[in-house]
């Protein structure tokens, strides 16, 4: 008996899954090389259903770019003694290092408030503050500064309306990766959502690697820290002994 | 031509490196300071990580005093004799530093101790060098002789040994006590120390002021490639990319530095210095006095 009624249940929620994402990505990779300078990627696709579209609120999609979770110390000043100085900190458990949200309507029309809490879409949810200290007044205005600061440059966007959205059906964006990136798996998300809740959920990775003399020189500042350091002060010693020489023979040349 | 800077994690005006570092180059050779006072804002100023920029900094005031110095050893004005009294001092003293800046670390703010060195050293300099220069300015022009004092309170130590290239007979002791200090002033503003070196040298041992440039250059190459080994080991924050940039703008600048040190009268050269560090502390006392536009900061976590 039990077991039939799942089966119900799981037949009338069907047609709300019915709607599924199919994902096409101008790259699904970024190479950090020498002469990066920022990349923009172009995330299209289809919604794939096998029931007539429903006729009851719009279609909305919404495109989530992030970098990877890393926390962060932020400090604000204050005067004191005159000067302006530190005095208090807030560490943010995880805040991505890059956060690009891409919606098809404005954001009110897209999502409710609690779908937007249970899966983390906007710019302040995606950040992860478990608390301030003891003694910090307005915690909430550190987490601002974050997105304030991050926003400035260019690393926090969030874009409504830039999803185009076609017959329900058809969509495609692009996101602006600025040139001060850092590496690591990029977790992207579109969320399909009818009436403020969310439909369907695809999820998939950008991958954002240093590659060439980039990678070469970072991983042997790693692991072989000495060896590079020594190589760092024998280009500097070559060089200032080059620039020596070469200026002494331009003058009496 | 941006460039990315593989440990600095930014992309960056290849041109506005070059340009940067060909500019503190020619200051390097003309007055002897390593230019880590001028660059290391510098670099924060166009969004270099600090870490990165500091650690970067010392590497790339290897290159360009190198180059200063050999420019200076073919006109010999290098003290060989006392730069390696003044390097054994350094280096203890940068080893004094570190400790002293790990355990300011530990207890926050060293951002605004940092500054503050800053603030207080170049000021008092600045300001010494400065009014003297002018005297000595004042008093050339109207004729009346340079009153050098040959005699003070240094020259009554013991363990006296004889500098030639500087023409002094003076004890060790003070040396070494301005290699130390220097030392651990250096490692705690991560920079070379030339602008502290240079005019305790002048006033405190006496030494010539043509000398003086030299030598000073001569000890901070190996003061500044001890901290560039001890950033890459440590913090890895050694950007070998972005410090190539700095140093081949640096080196040249740096030749061109020295000729135009040459043919400038000491006074004159001390006037300039004397106001270059007098413009660099007041920037920093107006950025410590003014209400930031940002009050906000993110730092990693961890390191307050």
């Amino acid at each position: 008996m039990r077991w039939l009624l799942l089966l119900l249940l799981a037949l009338l929620t069907a047609p709300l899954r019915a709607e599924e994402v199919v994902l096409g990505l101008s790259q699904d990779q970024v190479s950090i090389s020498t002469n990066f300078d920022g990349s923009e990627i172009i995330i299209y696709g289809a919604i794939k259903r096998e029931t007539p579209i429903p006729e009851s609120d719009p279609l909305q999609v919404i495109v989530t770019v992030s970098g990877p979770l890393v926390p962060v110390t932020v400090r604000r000043k204050d005067r004191r003694f005159g000067i302006w100085i530190n005095v208090d900190a807030v560490d943010v458990d995880a805040a991505p290092s890059f956060y690009a949200v891409a919606t098809s309507a404005p954001w009110d029309e897209v999502i409710t408030n609690t779908e937007d809490l249970r899966h983390t879409v906007s710019i302040p949810r995606a950040i992860r503050s478990v608390g301030a200290p003891m003694g910090v007044d307005e915690p909430q205005a550190f987490t601002d500064a974050v997105i304030r600061i991050r926003s400035n440059n260019g690393l926090y966007a969030l874009k409504e309306g830039a999803v185009e959205l076609r017959e329900s059906t058809l969509f495609n964006t692009s996101i602006r990766m600025p040139a001060n990136l850092t590496e690591g798996d990029y977790a992207t998300r579109i969320i399909l959502t009818r009436g403020g809740e969310v439909v369907s959920v695809y999820e998939t990775g950008i991958d954002v690697r240093k590659v060439g003399l980039e990678r070469w020189l970072f991983n042997l500042s790693r692991e072989q820290p000495l060896l590079y350091g020594l190589l760092s002060l024998t280009i500097a010693i070559a060089a200032g002994w080059g620039a020596s020489a070469a200026f002494r023979l331009m003058r009496s040349g | 031509m941006m460039i990315y800077l593989p440990i600095a994690e930014v992309s960056v005006n290849a041109f506005l490196l070059l340009g940067l570092g060909g500019m503190v180059g020619v200051l390097s050779g003309m007055f002897g300071v390593g230019g880590g006072f001028l660059m290391t804002p510098l670099l924060f100023f166009i969004g270099i990580p600090p870490a990165v920029a500091v650690a970067t900094e010392a590497n790339q005031i290897v290159a360009s005093s190198f180059s200063g110095v050999l420019a200076h050893l073919r006109r010999k004005t290098v003290d060989l004799k006392m730069g390696t009294v003044l390097l054994v001092g350094g280096l203890v003293g940068a080893a004094l530093g570190v400790g002293v800046f790990n355990y300011l670390k530990s207890l926050g703010q060293v951002d605004l101790l940092v500054k503050l060195c800053y603030v207080v050293f170049l000021g008092i300099i600045g300001g010494m060098m400065f009014f003297e220069s002018l005297n000595a300015i004042r008093n050339t022009r109207s004729g009346k002789p340079l009153a050098r004092k040959k005699h003070n309170w240094v020259h009554g130590l013991p363990f006296k040994m004889r500098f030639r290239t500087s023409g002094l007979y003076i004890s060790v002791i003070p040396p070494l006590i301005v290699g130390v200090l220097v030392g651990i002033l250096a490692a705690i503003m991560g920079v070379g120390g030339g602008f502290i070196m240079v005019p305790a040298m002048i006033y405190i041992l006496g030494m010539p002021t043509k000398v003086v440039v030299g030598t000073s250059l001569f000890q901070i190459i190996f003061v500044t490639a001890f901290t560039t080994l001890l950033h890459a080991t440590t913090n890895y924050t050694v950007d070998m990319v972005l410090a190539v940039l700095l140093l081949v703008g640096g080196v040249i600048g740096a030749q061109f530095g020295a000729v135009l040190g040459a043919r400038l009268k000491a006074e004159q050269l001390r006037i300039l210095l004397a106001m270059m560090v007098l413009g660099v502390c007041g920037k920093l006392a107006l950025d410590l006095l003014l209400q930031p536009t940002e009050l906000f900061s993110i730092g990693t976590a961890g390191d307050h």
